[in-house]
């Protein structure tokens, strides 16, 4: 489904599309919102990637993220089903035909709240696709309440002080098995696409959750889903550089010593060059300590934090044709007259 | 009481001509003891026989230890439903004999395992021990499986009284244990033991004996939910997503037991249907959606409890018109209720499902066989209609073994209905003078045409949603739209008829009432009918299969001055249905309904309609 270079003529791709052709509908999200960044890298990274458009599927559950497939890839087919039940919708319809990507957008309340269970049973059963969770910490479509994923203490204008615990995505992904998890930031799009395509070439379920200001119910300067704590307090894994398959390597760019490398299922490569701290993705323990310390130390750590490049996907459970089970013709799904008999004689026929 | 009265009652009660064919023999024993092994032995070789025979499980919601009940009705007359006596108990359960007592006819007969001390406190009775731990101990094998082949003593003792052929329970074994030697061979020497032992010790003093007939030649022996299964199998179903529950969870189980029997493709011998057991019924129905809507012929099963979990997404699969089958088991609500029993209580639940206006096709399957008929039927259906089809069905069709005609093989080709692909596209305009729009209707029945994921013709994607949308799929809250494609939605409903079953009505000269029912209580109603016509009201009887009501159920309301509906609810929520449908006819429609667990009875039927006759 993919190719590997994008073309030198830079108004298309190895494939021959428009930046264009991945866009979709004008965002009616508000001016400023993190979400319109993560719906611009996500157009940029499926362009870099040359992926066709009709190769992928949307799906998002409620809520203003939920919103966005509708702003970008419009040469998609798309389903915004329920409220936290996408992770069902995609993963029953993805099965019509295994060659196709799955891309999920979910936000913090769709996820974490009502959509717990069916987040933790998509990362169990490693469905393959890219599950984005929008992350601002507030409900915006219901105009400000506070999500699972907002901080102790967290002073929001209609809802007073929020004196609950947050919920940790990552956190809840790795322990659920999750096979690639990620943080992002809205505000730093240039890893953001890194860790995008990187998701895309993931064989196996890819959980990003993006740290994305809400800048109507939600941007205070002290808190974790704002612009500018974000830019104050980010700690980047590492700098994420994404190779393709098939694209030469040009080890160079990278002082030896100070990268690693991490080959995916489809080939392509991630490289991560290491910043202040030597880090293994592969490690799923040292991902959970590395977010209990940056948590400790109020710190946001971005990069990717852990992933498992052969899982077993949820395809690999079964043995399926090769070709897509939603074009098979009738003849082959209706067993044979002959075998009527069979079943009546299973049946004590008299 | 003293002996002698005892002997006398008896004579005189045993004197009246034997009973032959035509009877209802009831085991009490105690659940997990393996007792349906030996149920259903006796079951098959009185079927083996040709002997018409129905088998009833009242069983616990509970895995070991708590008192069970299985209920054999032989009729010669090949009467099915469930009578509310027994002329045979075999009691094996000292918890309960003195109940099952309460339930025998005079001049029946009670069986007990001989270590349980009871009262005989009815001399109208027969009694005949059985020394059941005594047999066992005779038999070489481990202590372990001792428990579990002491039910096989009464299985021995009563086909020795009731004269039946010890080769055909043979035959029954090994159909069971699908030709393994060990298992028929170590129940077949206790079977025997049993019977000698019978044979040499017990006098017949009952008038209880079985014949061979030939009534039940080109029929096979099913529960609902299996029928049902290996019905969606033959529908072509590549997903079923399902949620363990009482009494549903043997459909989508036998979906997966046939599933390599029947759906290996025969190009690549690959899996052409996908079974996910769902972590919950929220997520069950979700992935069912998410198949239907990518063009897979895609299921669920489950009960009223789940129904509700699914009710949001059945919502979403209306308004966005996504073709997918739901099985619903019934049993007792609400809450948890009695969920090892059965009820046809989720009617009206399923009827009016969902907030916002809603209207769901369904269909009632009232045998086996029919089970197996919708089985494939509503797919068809479900992607002609792009629709949620619910099948309905209870737990006394879906878990209860029943004979039934043989499953014939699909007379219909696969109805996908109106999918387009690239090349139905690209000749969309052309051939039907309009550019194509996911929502329009085109044809003039309400049914739009639409595209499944992986088309790559331009015109194929679009974003389906819940949310307002106009005829091109595009979001809208334009009150225009919104009313237009709810018009266009209920025109669908109607159009639905077309590929709905329609009822089944048998009439009779000069009735003087009408009975509709739907579902397994139409075995109650036919029995019934008998009855009533022996009593002087003969009747008209419609069998209903599928709602929206055709032309069909409206006449029939129409002609007749009383029709009673008989339901396997408190409410009398079939009559509530049509009522609400027929209004001018309110008047017309009387209620027969009752639940109480139990599968109704024919002469329950009968009497409350005798009453209201005021026969």
């Amino acid at each position: 489904m993919m190719e590997t270079t994008t073309s030198k003529n830079t108004n298309t791709n190895t494939i021959g599309l428009s930046r264009a052709d991945y866009r979709g509908a004008p965002s009616t999200l508000c001016q400023g919102c993190g979400h319109n960044s993560i719906s611009s890298q996500i157009v940029a990274a499926c362009y870099e990637l040359n992926i066709r458009p009709e190769n992928i599927i949307k799906f998002s559950g409620i809520g203003c993220s939920s919103k966005s497939p509708t702003y970008f890839l419009n040469r998609s087919f798309g389903f915004n089903g329920l409220h936290g039940r996408m992770p069902s919708l995609a993963q029953g319809a993805m099965f019509a035909n295994i060659h196709m990507k799955g891309l999920g957008v979910s936000g913090d309340g769709d996820t974490a709240s009502i959509g717990m269970g069916q987040f933790k049973h998509l990362a169990r059963r490693n469905a393959p696709m890219v599950y984005i969770v929008e992350n601002n910490g507030v409900y915006g479509l219901t105009k400000g309440q506070f999500s699972a994923t907002a901080e102790d203490g967290l002073v929001l204008k209609k809802q007073g002080t929020n004196s609950y615990l947050p919920v940790d995505i990552c956190m809840e992904a790795l322990v659920t098995n999750a096979s690639f998890v990620a943080r992002g930031f809205a505000g730093d799009p240039k890893q953001l696409k890194n860790l995008l395509k990187a998701a895309f070439s993931h064989v196996g379920l890819a959980v990003l959750d993006i740290i994305s200001p809400c800048v109507t119910f939600h941007n205070k300067e002290n808190s974790f889903h704002s612009y500018q704590w974000g830019k104050e307090n980010e700690i980047a894994l590492h700098d994420i550089t994404f190779v393709p398959a098939k694209e030469e390597i040009t080890i160079e760019d990278f002082e030896p010593g100070s990268t690693k490398e991490v080959e995916l299922h489809d080939g392509s490569m991630v490289i991560l060059k290491k910043l202040d701290q030597d880090y293994d993705p592969t490690n799923r323990v040292e991902a959970l300590r590395v977010l209990e310390e940056a948590e400790h130390n109020n710190t946001m750590l971005t990069g990717l934090l852990y992933v498992e490049p052969c899982a077993k996907t949820m395809f690999d459970r079964y043995d399926l044709p090769d070709e897509p089970l939603n074009r098979m013709p009738n003849e082959r799904l209706r067993p044979a007259p002959e075998s009527m008999d069979k079943i009546n004689r299973m049946l004590f026929l008299k | 009481m003293s002996q002698k009265n005892e002997t006398k009652d008896v004579s005189s009660v045993t004197k009246v001509a034997p009973i032959i064919n035509d009877f209802c023999i009831t085991f009490g024993t105690v659940n997990g003891s393996g007792s349906a092994t030996a149920n259903t032995t006796l079951m098959r070789a009185f079927f083996q026989m040709g002997i018409p025979v129905a088998g009833k499980n009242i069983f616990p919601s509970n895995i070991q230890g708590l008192p069970t009940w299985y209920t054999l009705r032989l009729s010669k007359k090949g009467y099915l439903a469930r009578v509310e006596h027994d002329d045979i108990v075999v009691a094996m359960n000292p918890a309960t004999i003195e109940k099952e007592m309460e339930f025998l006819v005079p001049g029946g007969v009670l069986f007990y395992a001989d270590n349980i001390k009871f009262e005989k406190t009815r001399d109208d009775l027969i009694y005949y021990p059985m020394p059941v731990k005594k047999i066992i101990k005779e038999v070489d094998i481990s202590p372990s499986l001792r428990d579990y082949v002491a039910n096989m003593v009464y299985v021995g003792i009563v086909a020795q009284m009731l004269g039946v052929d010890l080769n055909i329970i043979k035959n029954a074994l090994i159909f069971h244990f699908k030709e393994k030697t060990k298992p028929v061979d170590i129940n077949m020497e206790v079977i025997t033991l049993a019977a000698d032992w019978a044979k040499e010790n017990l006098e017949k003093q009952d008038r209880y004996f079985v014949e061979p007939m030939d009534k039940t030649t080109g029929w096979i022996m099913a529960d609902g939910n299996t029928a049902g299964a290996i019905g969606a199998l033959y529908g072509g179903v590549q997903f079923t997503s399902w949620y363990p529950i009482t009494p549903a969870s043997s459909l989508a189980e036998s979906v997966h037991e046939f599933e390599p029997v029947l759906r290996r493709d025969p190009q690549t011998g690959k899996e052409t249907s996908v079974i996910v057991q769902a972590e919950d019924e929220l997520s069950a129905i979700g992935m069912a959606i998410g198949a239907g809507w990518a063009g897979l012929r895609s299921m669920t099963s489950t009960s009223g409890p789940g129904i509700s979990l699914m009710t949001e997404y059945l919502g979403l699969a209306y308004y966005s018109e996504v073709p997918v089958v739901v099985w619903n088991v019934q049993r007792v609500g609400p809450s948890t209720g009695l969920p090892t029993r059965t009820a046809q209580g989720d009617l009206t639940f399923s009827y009016f499902l969902g907030h916002g206006d809603a209207d769901f096709i369904m269909l009632f399957p009232g045998s086996v066989n029919e089970c197996f008929e919708f089985g494939w039927k509503s797919f068809d259906i479900a992607e002609r209609l792009q629709a949620p089809i619910f099948v309905i069905s209870d737990l006394d069709l879906g878990m209860n073994e029943w004979m039934t005609p043989k499953l014939e093989y699909p007379n219909q080709p696969m109805d996908r209905g109106k999918v387009l692909w690239e090349e139905d596209l690209e000749a969309f305009a052309e051939k039907m003078k309009t550019s194509y729009g996911r929502y329009k209707d085109v044809d003039g029945d309400g049914i739009p045409y639409r595209t499944v994921v992986g088309n790559t013709h331009p015109l194929a994607p679009y974003f389906t949603r819940g949310t307002g949308h106009d005829e091109y799929a595009y979001y809208t809250e334009d009150p225009v739209a919104w009313e237009k494609g709810m018009e266009r939605i209920k025109k669908k409903y109607e159009t639905a008829k077309q590929y709905t079953p329609k009822p089944e009505i048998f009439t009779e000269e000069n009735a003087s009432i009408g009975i509709i029912t739907a579902g397994s209580t139409h075995f109650a109603v036919e029995e019934a009918r008998d009855i009533l016509a022996e009593n002087g009201v003969k009747s008209d009887y419609l069998r209903l299969r599928s709602i929206p009501f055709h032309d069909e159920v409206y006449d029939f309301i129409r002609n007749h001055d009383r029709v009673y509906i008989v339901e396997a609810n408190r409410d009398g929520q079939l009559k509530q249905i049509l009522t609400i449908n027929i209004p001018e006819c309110a008047m017309q429609l009387r209620k027969v309904a009752k639940v109480d667990g139990l599968p109704l009875s024919a002469k329950w039927i009968t009497e409350q309609i005798l009453q209201q006759e005021e026969k």
